[in-house]
């Protein structure tokens, strides 16, 4: 199956360098409409067709994994896919420990890679309607394939080592992507900052790799995690870990960049930052498992994490007014959940909310998409009332809303179900401070889901054509349905939001699920009670004076300012100076004293020949008396 | 004859020319000096014609061409004075300076006067072909 | 050369002679190079040439001495008096003949007459030879020079004949160069 493994990742990888380097061939250069247009229609090709290709591939690989009689292990999806395979195509030799060039696919890595492609597929079709017009959308859609290739790198690597080459490359692509606008400067700044602050966390990731691996003797995961490995270099490899897996996943303290983040076009939104790549932290703790249940404070300091991030993250979303923002704070917040549930020891019940998120964030921001697309702008404070305009989008969403508030029957209450019951029956040292914020979290993201509905589809409109459409949101408002390729996937991801959770509907602990029920609805029914006092007001008003805090995000980005950028800034402005003034001045200093011992040289050189000669001559009798005495 | 003698005296000789060349300011007088440094060879090339008994007479032949090329020299020699003289109203050689390096230039002026230059050129060549 | 080499003391006849001429050349050099006046000077390097076409004679070499009366008594002085002349030099005393450079012109010229005379002392001081009337004649130096050294002559009156050709573009005023 290994060669099948092997295609699955390669076919993105092919597409994104036809799509780089063959859209604009043969007819090259000339930018012309006409030119453009083409281009745009290939490299749309060269996206898709790969990308079904991929996802036809890996629900075959699913089915053989269902049948095959495997023994899987005793991890939570050997019930569901036994069947398991891995193969080594080559072995770096590196003088230590090698590196061994491994795919392997089990049942984690089928049920995320199928998430994967799935919504991979579904942001390309999405991309070609909303980035129609865009000159750049053949770079755009090559990154997209980049960055599933390296995320089904990630998702089937057998070896630490590929795994972070993918890794890595998805740091890349989310770079590449949210700045893909970058004529606005506010955009290249998002991209950078949240380049920077990833690799901030992979730098932790690697380290983590290089403890785990030289313990182990191995970079093989099995190998890894088979091996006999003390304690503390346990606990010392999986912090490393956790600090990529917080860089990644967005979580305390590494979270200030997802918000960010959203400067990027809508659809990488929806993929990278919402259903995938910030998964891929999650991913890898339940890859790593075992090793991180051999230590057990890294999974306390995760809860702790987790359940700051989830609810300071809910909070924040609740004061937003750009729509996206909310979204990306409630990602946050659900990889906190996430987090928690393997803090928790569960990490079925994390995979699983992955999956239902994975499905119904993407839903929810390709919903978002549509409706800016619709109105033009990100502000909720410009939208409103628009369930009758765009009625297909307002089905969607609402679907999305359910299923991240944790309404039945929609996926997000059985999985946000399985992870609260799996906190509440924890014995981690960190588990009623995390309970405490797993349920308040229930009740917030309850509030902001209403309040983000309510004040985008209900209420009065406040839709008006914007004089002159800005760059980053370049869509003139059109006053109609989006294109019937942005509908499609909306339709598509609408279904496993909606139905995902009936996957484990014979485990849901009802009694929990009924709290948790209880507690969000009480939260989306005060919002509604002061929405419905005044529905041109937002209901983020019942924040009061804790609005502003909850707005800015708690002040972490203002707090980062202060405490890293401005001091580092300050030594950069050091050194700059120490380099002008001490480096530069010792050279030209050393360039001005040349000058000036030359100029007493020159006054040797008068004009006078008689002068001259006589230092000819004179110089002529000391060489040969010279020559005469030492010679 | 001890060859010492002429040799001494030619040695002393030049010595005086070499006196008179750095330390007159006149440049005939100058000029007489160098004579003086000319004849101190000659005198040597006897000299040493003589201690050696040469058939060619080598040192002799070469006195008789040295003094050809000094009367050749004296000749340029006053011709270049007089130029001198006739642009500077003076033949002193130590007020002779052009050859004094001026006030420390910092760029040179190479790379200052040729973009202009160029520029110049440019517009003489269009207007030129226009 | 010869076997039996006599010594410095006492001194035979010619030698004597030489001396003496050495002596007046050597004073009138000096006075040329420390005169006040410009044309004394050309007139005591008559007198040094003069002395020194003596020397020549008493070393046997007459054809050199005559061609130096001729040429350099009779040409060059005249031509460094015409000289003189032309650049309205004063007649009388000028106080500022000499320059600033003198007292390093003294130190060199001492220095350079220390290291000659120590090594012409060092390298010829027993060197003798008897002299040999006859040997300077023009016969013989004229049948040398047409026989032995005749290119170098032709290539030297092509010389002198640059150099008088030289010398007059130099000096007319309404000769000018190519523009």
């Amino acid at each position: 199956m290994i060669p099948v493994v092997a295609l699955i990742v390669l076919l993105p990888f092919a597409a994104a360098a036809a799509g780089l380097l063959g859209s604009r061939w043969p007819r090259g250069g000339s930018r012309t409409e006409a030119n453009d247009r083409a281009a745009a229609r290939r490299a749309a090709w060269f996206a898709i067709a790969p990308g079904t290709a991929s996802l036809l591939l890996t629900l075959w690989l699913a089915v053989w994994s269902a049948r095959a009689s495997g023994s899987g292990g005793t991890a939570f999806w050997a019930g569901l896919l036994p069947g398991s395979t891995e193969g080594t195509l080559t072995v770096v030799d590196t003088g230590s420990v090698p590196i061994s060039v491994t795919l392997r696919a089990d049942g984690l890595s089928i049920l995320i890679g199928v998430l994967v492609v799935v919504v991979a597929l579904a942001v390309q079709v999405y991309s070609v309607g909303y980035m129609r017009d865009d000159p750049r959308y053949a770079s755009y859609s090559a990154f997209i394939s980049l960055f599933t290739s390296a995320m089904l790198l990630v998702v089937y690597a057998g070896d630490l080592i590929v795994l972070y080459a993918g890794w890595e490359i998805m740091g890349l692509c989310s770079y590449l992507l949210i700045g893909h606008w970058w004529e606005d400067r506010a955009n290249s700044r998002a991209a950078v900052k949240a380049f920077l602050v990833t690799r901030l966390g992979d730098v932790g990731f690697l380290f983590g790799i290089f403890t785990l691996g030289m313990a182990a003797g191995s970079f093989r995961i099995d190998a890894v995690l088979s091996a006999d490995i003390p304690t503390g270099t346990l606990i010392t490899a999986t912090m490393l870990l956790l600090a990529g897996v917080a860089g990644k996943s967005a979580q305390v303290p590494l979270q200030t960049w997802l918000p960010d983040a959203m400067a990027g076009p809508t659809p990488i939104s929806a993929l990278i930052h919402a259903a995938t790549m910030v998964a891929a932290g999650i991913f890898i703790v339940a890859r790593l498992y075992p090793a991180f249940l051999g230590a057990q404070p890294t999974l306390d300091v995760l809860g702790v994490v987790a359940a700051v991030g989830m609810l300071g993250a809910a909070l924040a979303a609740l004061a937003q007014n750009d729509l996206k923002r909310v979204l990306a704070y409630s990602t946050i917040s659900q990889l906190a959940y996430m987090a928690g549930g393997l803090a928790a020891g569960s990490d079925k019940a994390a995979i699983f909310h992955l999956l239902t998120h994975g499905a119904f964030k993407a839903l929810l921001f390709l919903g978002a998409g549509a409706v800016i697309h619709h109105v033009g702008s990100n502000l909720m404070s410009h939208m409103g009332g628009l369930r009758t305009s765009i009625p297909f989008t307002f089905a969607g969403m609402t679907i999305g809303f359910a299923a991240l508030m944790g309404l039945p029957p929609a996926s997000g209450f059985f999985s946000k179900d399985a992870v609260i019951a799996a906190i509440e029956h924890s014995h981690s040292p960190a588990q009623p401070f995390l309970y405490a914020a797993a349920l308040l979290t229930v009740g917030v993201t309850g509030a902001y889901a209403m309040r983000a509905w309510l004040r985008t589809f209900f209420g009065p409109s406040r839709v008006e054509a914007l004089p002159e459409p800005e760059p980053g949101t370049a869509h003139v408002f059109d006053g109609r349905e989006a294109p019937r390729s942005m509908l499609w996937p909306i339709g598509v991801l609408a279904v496993p939001a909606l139905l995902l959770g009936f996957a484990d509907v014979a485990e849901v602990d009802w009694g929990s699920a009924l709290v948790s029920l209880i507690v969000g609805l009480l939260g989306a029914g005060v919002v509604y009670t002061f929405w419905r006092g005044a529905p041109h007001q937002d209901p983020a008003r019942m924040l009061g004076p804790f609005r502003t805090a909850c707005e800015r995000a708690f002040y972490v980005d203002e707090a980062y300012r202060a405490v890293f950028a401005r001091p580092i800034l300050r030594l950069a402005h050091g050194v700059v100076r120490t380099d002008r003034q001490v480096v530069d001045g010792a050279v030209r200093g050393s360039g001005r004293l040349t000058m000036g011992l030359s100029g007493v040289v020159r006054l040797a050189q008068n004009g006078n020949a008689q002068l001259y000669v006589t230092g000819l001559l004179a110089g002529l009798l000391l060489i040969t008396v010279a020559a005469v005495v030492l010679g | 004859m001890h060859i010492v003698y002429p040799v001494v005296v030619s040695a002393l000789l030049f010595s005086i020319g070499v006196y008179g060349v750095l330390a007159r300011r006149n440049a005939i007088l100058v000029l007489m000096s160098v004579e003086l440094m000319l004849n101190a060879v000659n005198l040597n090339l006897v000299a040493f014609d003589v201690w050696l008994r040469d058939r060619l007479h080598g040192g002799q032949v070469l006195t008789l061409f040295v003094i050809v090329i000094a009367a050749a020299e004296i000749g340029l020699g006053l011709a270049i004075v007089l130029a001198v003289y006739r642009n500077r109203r003076s033949i002193d050689v130590d007020r002779l300076r052009d050859l004094a390096e001026g006030d420390a230039p910092e760029v040179s002026p190479q790379s200052e006067v040729s973009p202009g230059r160029v520029a110049v050129g440019e517009d003489a060549d269009r207007e030129a072909g226009s | 050369m010869t076997s039996e080499t006599p010594g410095f003391w006492p001194p035979s006849g010619p030698e004597v002679v030489f001396l003496l001429l050495g002596v007046v050349a050597l004073g009138s050099a000096l006075l040329v190079v420390t005169t006040r006046q410009l044309v004394h000077a050309a007139l005591w390097l008559v007198l040094c040439f003069g002395a020194l076409a003596g020397c020549y004679l008493v070393l046997t070499a007459e054809f050199v001495a005559w061609v130096q009366v001729l040429i350099y008594v009779g040409a060059v002085v005249v031509l460094l008096l015409f000289g003189i002349m032309l650049t309205r030099a004063p007649i009388g005393r000028s106080a500022d003949l000499d320059s600033g450079n003198r007292w390093a012109a003294v130190l060199v010229a001492l220095a350079t007459a220390g290291v000659l005379l120590s090594v012409v002392v060092a390298g010829f001081g027993a060197a003798y030879a008897p002299l040999d009337p006859g040997q300077g004649a023009a016969k013989p130096l004229g049948s040398s020079i047409f026989r032995t050294w005749v290119l170098p002559f032709e290539a030297l009156s092509v010389l002198l004949l640059a150099a008088l050709i030289g010398a007059i573009v130099i000096s007319r005023t309404d000769i000018r160069g190519r523009e």
